[in-house]
C-alpha cells in the first residue's frame, strides 16, 4: 500500500526534524536544567561554552519542526498550536530568556546570578512545555469543523504532568552525558553523577508513561498489546531495556563518548514507540497524516528544496561541530 | 479592563507587537552582517589592522543583536499557528513551503556559520573564516527574500487557486507565487533600508567618539564608511520608495488613498497633504496644508491625472486612515532627512571637513536611531494600510484568527509585552554600553572591557581555546 505516497515520506521528514530537535537542543536545554547543580566559576562557564558555538543551530531545527508542519500539514498545525496554546506560550518565553542568556552573562559579570538562573529556568520551562505538549497531543484533541474545539486548560492532566517531567529528565541525561564527552576534572565527575540519577529518572518516568499511554485509549492498547503487533511492538521495550543497561555500565567504566551515544538511542526508541502509538494520526484519534496534508504540489516543491539543502545542512552542520571538536577548556577556555 | 477588547483585537496587538520587536533586530542584522563581511574581506586584502580591529568592535554587538533576532524570531515562526490558525490552515498550503524553504536555506545558514564567525577564527584561519562571516551574511539576505516573498503574497496574492474546502492551493507556477507583483519592490526597499539602517548606526558611534576625540583614526573609518552609504544609498531608497508607492497604487489603490489622506476623489488633480489631522468619521483632513496638484504629479506622473478617494469603496473595505497616513508621513520624512545628512557629509569631505565638523557629528549621533523608526513606520503603513484583509481582497482579518478566548491572549500579550521590554531593553543596554567602549588598535574582540566593573569574559574567543592555533594573531583573539 505504502509504494511512493508523499504525505507519508512528509510525515517521516517532520518526525526526522523532530527528533533532531529533540536530540540536539535537548543535550543544550538538559545543561541548562542541571545548570544550578555547577559550581560557580569554571564548571558553569566550561558547561556554557561546550554548547555556545552550536545551540543556535540546534534551535533551528524547532523553527523547521514547526515550519514544517505548517507547510506539509497545516491543518494539524492549525489544530495543535490553539489546543496547546498556553504551553508554546510559556516554551517560546523561557527559549527567550535561555537564548539571550548565552550572550548576557558574559556581557554583565555582576547580574550574572540573574542571567545563569533565566537560563536554567529558561530551559526548564522549555522542556516541560515541550513534554507536556507531547502528553497533550498524545491524550487527544477535540477537532471540530477544521479547528480546535477544547477548552484552553484541556493541556493540563497528570499525563501531561507525567510526560512533562519525562522529557526534562530525558534532556537532563542527554545534557550530562554530552558534558561528560566535552569536559574534564571536576566539571566532568559532576556530570558522571548527574547522568546516573537523570538516566535513573528518565528510564521510570519512561515506564510510567508507556505503561499510562496504552491505558488512555483502546487504540493505543491494540497497537501495542495485540497479536501480530506485540511481536514488532515489543522489540521497542526489550532494545530499550538494553540500551538502558549498556548505557548503566558505559557510566561506571566512565567511558567517555559512550554514554551520550546510548543515551541518544534510547530517545530514538522512545521516537520509535511514539510513532508506534501515533500512527497513522498526526492529531491522534481526530486528524490522519492524510486528513491534515498539504496538496500535492506544496508538497513535491517542498521535497525539492529538502532533497538539496539537507545533505548541504548535514553537512556543514556536522562540519561546525568538528570545527569545536575535543574537550572544553583544556587550554584555558577564558 | 478587558472591555471593548476581544480576542481578535487582542491577537492582532500581539501579532503587531512581536513582529515590531522583531524587526528591530533583523533591520540591524541584516546590515551589520554585509558591514561585517565588508570588514573582514578589506582586512584581508589590505593587511591593515585597522579593519579588523573595526571588525572585532561590530562583531561583539552582532552577537547580541542576533541572539535576540533569533529568540523573537522563533516567536514569529509560531504565532501564525497559536493566534492565525485559520488563517494558517488556509493560506498554509501557499506560504507554508516558502517559509520552509526560509527554514532551510537561511536559518540554518546563518545558524551553521554563526558559531564559526564568532568562537571559530582560531580553530579555521581567516579565510575560511571569512567564508563563514559571508555566509551568515548571505543568510541574513536569503532569509529577507523569503520571509518578503511571503508577505508580498500575502499583499499581492498570485498563482493561487481556491480548493474546495477554502483553502488557497498552489496553480501551476510556484514562480508565480514567489514573484508575485510587489515582491521585487518590497524586497528592494527592504533590504535597503535594513543596510541605511545599519549605516546611520556605525555613523551615529563614529560620530560619538569623534565628539571625544576627533583624532580616533577607528571612529573616523567607521564614519566615514557610514557616510558613504548614507550619501550614495539615501537616495537610491527615496527612487525605490517611489516605485514601490506606483505598485501599490496598481495593485492596493485604497492603501494608497489612506497614505494620502484622500477621503474624496479629485477629478482633475489631486492635491499631496503635507500635513493635517485625519477625521474617519467626518471623512475628511482637518487643518490640512496641501500642494495642489502635487499628489497626482507624483503618483501619476500627470498634474491632472484624476485620482479617486476612499469614498469609492465601502467603509467596510477601508483601512485605519489616521495611522496609515502619520505611519507614512515619519517614514518619508525620515527619509529625506537620512537624504539631508549624506549630502551635508558630501560638502563636508569637499571641504575636508568631515572629521571636525562639530554639527554634523550632532546631527549623525541625533540620527543614529532614526532607521529604526523609519523601518517600523514603514511596515506599520504597509500592515495597517492592507486591512481589513490578511490575504489582500481574500481571506478577511476577522476570518483569520484563532478560535481563542480572550482572556488567554490578553494574558500572553502582557507576558510578552513585560518580557520584551524587561529582556530587549536590557540586550539594547549592552549593546549601547558596548557603543560608548572607545574603539582603539589592539580591539581584543569578544573579550572587550580592559578596566572597570564589567569585565565582559566574552563570549568564547576561538584562539584562546586552541592558542597554538593562531599565528596571525599576536594576541589569539579573533
Amino acid at each position: 500500500m505504502i509504494d511512493f505516497d508523499l504525505t507519508v515520506v512528509w510525515a517521516f521528514i517532520i518526525a526526522f526534524a523532530v527528533f533532531a530537535y529533540v536530540v540536539m537542543d535537548g543535550f543544550d536545554l538538559g545543561i541548562g536544567i542541571l545548570f544550578p547543580s555547577f559550581a560557580h566559576g569554571e564548571e558553569r562557564d566550561k558547561a556554557m561554552n561546550s554548547i555556545a558555538p552550536v545551540w543556535d543551530g540546534n534551535e533551528t531545527w524547532l523553527i523547521l519542526g514547526g515550519g514544517g508542519l505548517l507547510a506539509a500539514f497545516p491543518l494539524a498545525y492549525a489544530v495543535i498550536l490553539p489546543a496547546t496554546y498556553p504551553l508554546i506560550i510559556a516554551m517560546l518565553l523561557g527559549l527567550i530568556f535561555r537564548g539571550v542568556a548565552f550572550e548576557f552573562r558574559w556581557r554583565d559579570e555582576r547580574h550574572r546570578p540573574f542571567w545563569d538562573l533565566a537560563f536554567s529556568g529558561g530551559s526548564l520551562v522549555a522542556a516541560l512545555a515541550q513534554g507536556m505538549t507531547l502528553g497533550a497531543l498524545l491524550q487527544g484533541i477535540e477537532v471540530a469543523d477544521r479547528a480546535y474545539a477544547g477548552s484552553w486548560w484541556d493541556w493540563l492532566t497528570p499525563y501531561t504532568l507525567l510526560t512533562g517531567l519525562g522529557v526534562v529528565a530525558g534532556y537532563a541525561m542527554l545534557g550530562a552525558c554530552w558534558l561528560i564527552w566535552k569536559t574534564s576534572g571536576s566539571g566532568q565527575d559532576h556530570a558522571y553523577r548527574m547522568a546516573f540519577w537523570a538516566a535513573i529518572a528518565t528510564l521510570v518516568l519512561l515506564v510510567a508513561v508507556s505503561l499510562y499511554t496504552p491505558l488512555l485509549e483502546e487504540q493505543y492498547f491494540r497497537r501495542w498489546f495485540e497479536m501480530p503487533n506485540v511481536l514488532f511492538a515489543a522489540q521497542v521495550p526489550l532494545l530499550t531495556a538494553v540500551l538502558a543497561f549498556a548505557l548503566f555500565r558505559s557510566l561506571v567504566k566512565r567511558r567517555q563518548g559512550a554514554p551520550f551515544l546510548l543515551a541518544l538511542g534510547i530517545f530514538l526508541l522512545g521516537m520509535a514507540g511514539l510513532g508506534v502509538s501515533m500512527w497513522p494520526y498526526v492529531v491522534p484519534r481526530a486528524l490522519t497524516i492524510w486528513d491534515a496534508a498539504a496538496p500535492e504540489s506544496s508538497q513535491i516543491f517542498m521535497l525539492i528544496g529538502v532533497a538539496i539543502t539537507m545533505p548541504l545542512i548535514l553537512a556543514y552542520t556536522a562540519w561546525a561541530y568538528w570545527v569545536f571538536r575535543g574537550k572544553v577548556g583544556d587550554e584555558g577556555y577564558h | 479592563m478587558l472591555d471593548g477588547f476581544d480576542a481578535l483585537l487582542l491577537a492582532r496587538f500581539q501579532f503587531a507587537f512581536t513582529v515590531s520587536f522583531h524587526f528591530i533586530f533583523p533591520a540591524f542584522s541584516i546590515g551589520l552582517a554585509s558591514f561585517l563581511a565588508v570588514l573582514e574581506g578589506l582586512w584581508l586584502y589590505t593587511q591593515k589592522r585597522l579593519y579588523l580591529d573595526l571588525f572585532r568592535y561590530w562583531l561583539k554587538i552582532f552577537a547580541i543583536t542576533f541572539a535576540m533576532g533569533v529568540v523573537s524570531g522563533l516567536v514569529m515562526s509560531y504565532q501564525f499557528g497559536t493566534n492565525w490558525s485559520v488563517f494558517s490552515d488556509k493560506a498554509g498550503p501557499v506560504i507554508g513551503p516558502v517559509m520552509a524553504y526560509e527554514v532551510l536555506t537561511a536559518f540554518f545558514l546563518e545558524a551553521g556559520f554563526l558559531g564559526v564567525m564568532l568562537f571559530g577564527m582560531g580553530r579555521v584561519g581567516p579565510k575560511l573564516h571569512f567564508s563563514a562571516t559571508c555566509m551568515v551574511a548571505l543568510g541574513t539576505f536569503v532569509s529577507a527574500f523569503w520571509i518578503l516573498s511571503v508577505n508580498s503574497w500575502m499583499q499581492t496574492p498570485a498563482g493561487f487557486i481556491i480548493g474546495e474546502n477554502g483553502q488557497f492551493l498552489p496553480g501551476d507556477s510556484w514562480f508565480d507565487i514567489i514573484f508575485n507583483p510587489s515582491f521585487p519592490y518590497r524586497l528592494t526597499h527592504t533590504v535597503i533600508a535594513a543596510y541605511l539602517t545599519t549605516a546611520f548606526v556605525v555613523g551615529a558611534v563614529g560620530a560619538w567618539h569623534l565628539l571625544r576625540d576627533r583624532s580616533n583614526v577607528h571612529a573616523r573609518k567607521m564614519f566615514s564608511m557610514a557616510m558613504w552609504m548614507a550619501a550614495l544609498v539615501a537616495p537610491v531608497q527615496i527612487f525605490v520608495g517611489d516605485m514601490h508607492g506606483l505598485n501599490t497604487l496598481e495593485h492596493q489603490p485604497v492603501k494608497v488613498m489612506a497614505m494620502e489622506g484622500h477621503f474624496q476623489g479629485h477629478s482633475e488633480g489631486a492635491p499631496l497633504i503635507l500635513f493635517g489631522i485625519p477625521d474617519s468619521a467626518q471623512e475628511r483632513v482637518n487643518y490640512a496644508i496641501e500642494v495642489p496638484y502635487a499628489s497626482s504629479l507624483i503618483l501619476k506622473h500627470d498634474p491632472y491625472a484624476p485620482l479617486a478617494g476612499l469614498d469609492s469603496v465601502p467603509k467596510s473595505e477601508r483601512p485605519p486612515v489616521g495611522i496609515v497616513f502619520w505611519a507614512f508621513r515619519i517614514m518619508v520624512m525620515i527619509g529625506f532627512a537620512m537624504l539631508g545628512l549624506g549630502l551635508w557629509s558630501l560638502i563636508a569631505r569637499w571641504r575636508k571637513r568631515l572629521y571636525d565638523w562639530t554639527w554634523l557629528h550632532r546631527a549623525a549621533l541625533v540620527m543614529g536611531p532614526s532607521g529604526f523608526i523609519a523601518v517600523i513606520a514603514g511596515w506599520v503603513t504597509n500592515e495597517v494600510g492592507r486591512q481589513p484583509y490578511t490575504v489582500y481582497g481574500y481571506l478577511r482579518t476577522a476570518d483569520s484568527v484563532s478560535p481563542l478566548a480572550a482572556p488567554a491572549v490578553a494574558a500572553s500579550l502582557i507576558a510578552f509585552i513585560v518580557i520584551y521590554f524587561a529582556v530587549f531593553g536590557i540586550g539594547t543596554w549592552y549593546i549601547l554600553r558596548l557603543m560608548h567602549h572607545i574603539p582603539h588598535p589592539g580591539e581584543t574582540g569578544v573579550k572587550a572591557g580592559d578596566r572597570g566593573p564589567i569585565r565582559t569574559a566574552g563570549i568564547t574567543p576561538g584562539p584562546s581555546q586552541n592558542p597554538g592555533h593562531s599565528p596571525t594573531f599576536p594576541d589569539g583573539e579573533p
